[in-house]
């Protein structure tokens, strides 16, 4: 009988605790929230980590990243929009590195939901991505930001020891200048 | 005892495996989810070192396409998919999609074989951009081409495979994939590469 209720008891946690995490992953981040604190592998490449602020290998979390203001872009190398999208990341990533007042201040990071490094590269090469894209191979990411469809951008404000998100959209960027105005504008850079 | 490990088990596949596929906003909510399914669901009739067995299919771009068309020309890759508008399937094709180099390096071409008509077919991959390899239809007769390999599942969808067969055409690579997951593409491109 004892091992019986113990049984119940654990089932009912387990069904509790699923039920919980459903409902801790059914939205994805809201502005004005505090960006979760996720481990994600550091790329290997030392121009990446180099661009991240970043140095040796292991695990990062996107607070380490040394920048301000952290544009992230949710993606997937299987995802038919976000290689629609490449090109016009790749020039607002163009227009911050060829402004010298925010170039440090805004940095990109793609990460590849269900990819692996291989996947993240073919990504990176096929679209001549100058920034790094990180693999979440097992969705530890996709599923505390609220399994999010790709591609879908967060832009999180470091400055200040803050890690506050400011923006979080879903579909593509439309014009990456307006964007970055709006980015800039949201983040008080300026 | 056999009953309580059974139900720990389903419990705990229910805790961890909440896997997401069919992400790409492409889609929208157009993607039918039909939950976790058996693995596998078929009996392999072709074997590794065999030859591939001949077919003839209608594409998706009006082609009628055979596997012999491509005898000492090219390697070919064919990668069947349980349906359209499903969700490790819709993840899986547009990733191919752009590594058409890899198959051109190696020489080898890529046929994507589902059991769906040619309409469902043009609707599902127009969402996935223009594709550069045959998409093929093995709707009539129903999956007999997935039957000829051994990959059409009971519920008459083929399964998640992959079948590398060379210019001899002889089967070199064989992978009938666990169905809820999309194969490792690394594994597939190593193996694309060993034939040359």
């Amino acid at each position: 009988m004892k091992r019986k209720i113990s049984l119940l008891l654990l089932m009912i946690f387990i069904v509790f605790m699923n039920t919980a995490n459903c409902f801790a992953e059914s939205s994805p981040p809201q502005t004005g929230s505090a960006f979760p604190e996720i481990e994600l592998p550091k790329p290997a490449n030392p121009v990446d980590l180099n661009y991240l602020g970043l140095s040796g290998s292991g695990i990062f979390k996107v607070q380490q990243i040394k920048a301000d203001v952290v544009i992230i872009e949710i993606f997937s190398m299987y995802c038919p929009y976000c290689q629609g999208e490449a090109p016009n990341i790749n020039n607002l990533y163009t227009l911050i590195e060829n402004n010298p007042a925010i170039k440090n201040k805004i940095k990109i990071v793609g990460i590849g939901i269900n990819n692996s490094f291989f996947e993240t590269d073919i990504f990176k090469k096929k679209y001549k991505v100058a920034f790094p894209l990180i693999p979440d191979g097992d969705f530890k990411l996709h599923k505390v930001i609220g399994e999010v469809r790709t591609p879908y951008f967060i832009v999180v404000k470091l400055k200040g020891g803050k890690k506050e998100v400011i923006y979080s959209k879903l579909g593509a960027l439309g014009d990456n200048k307006a964007f970055l105005e709006q980015i800039i504008k949201l983040s008080e850079l300026k | 005892m056999m009953k309580k490990i059974s139900m720990m088990t389903v419990l705990f596949f229910c805790f961890f495996m909440q896997n997401a596929f069919a992400l790409s906003d492409a889609y929208k909510n157009n993607i039918y989810n039909p939950g976790k399914l058996k693995p596998v669901d078929s009996i392999l009739k072709v074997k590794v070192g065999e030859p591939a067995p001949d077919f003839s299919l209608k594409a998706v771009s009006g082609k009628t396409v055979s596997l012999k068309d491509y005898l000492g020309k090219k390697n070919v890759v064919i990668s069947f998919v349980p349906a359209a508008w499903t969700p490790v399937c819709s993840d899986q094709w547009p990733g191919y999609n752009i590594i058409k180099e890899i198959f051109d390096v190696n020489d080898a071409v890529l046929l994507g074989i589902t059991v769906d008509n040619i309409p469902t077919l043009y609707s599902w991959t127009n969402q996935m951009g223009k594709l550069w390899f045959e998409v093929l239809s093995d709707f009539w007769p129903h999956g007999a081409v997935a039957e000829k390999f051994g990959v059409l599942r009971s519920d008459g969808v083929a399964e998640r495979a992959i079948f590398i067969i060379d210019k001899k055409g002889i089967i070199r690579y064989i992978d009938v994939h666990d169905i809820n997951q999309r194969p490792a593409l690394e594994i597939m491109v190593k193996e694309i590469e060993k034939l040359n």
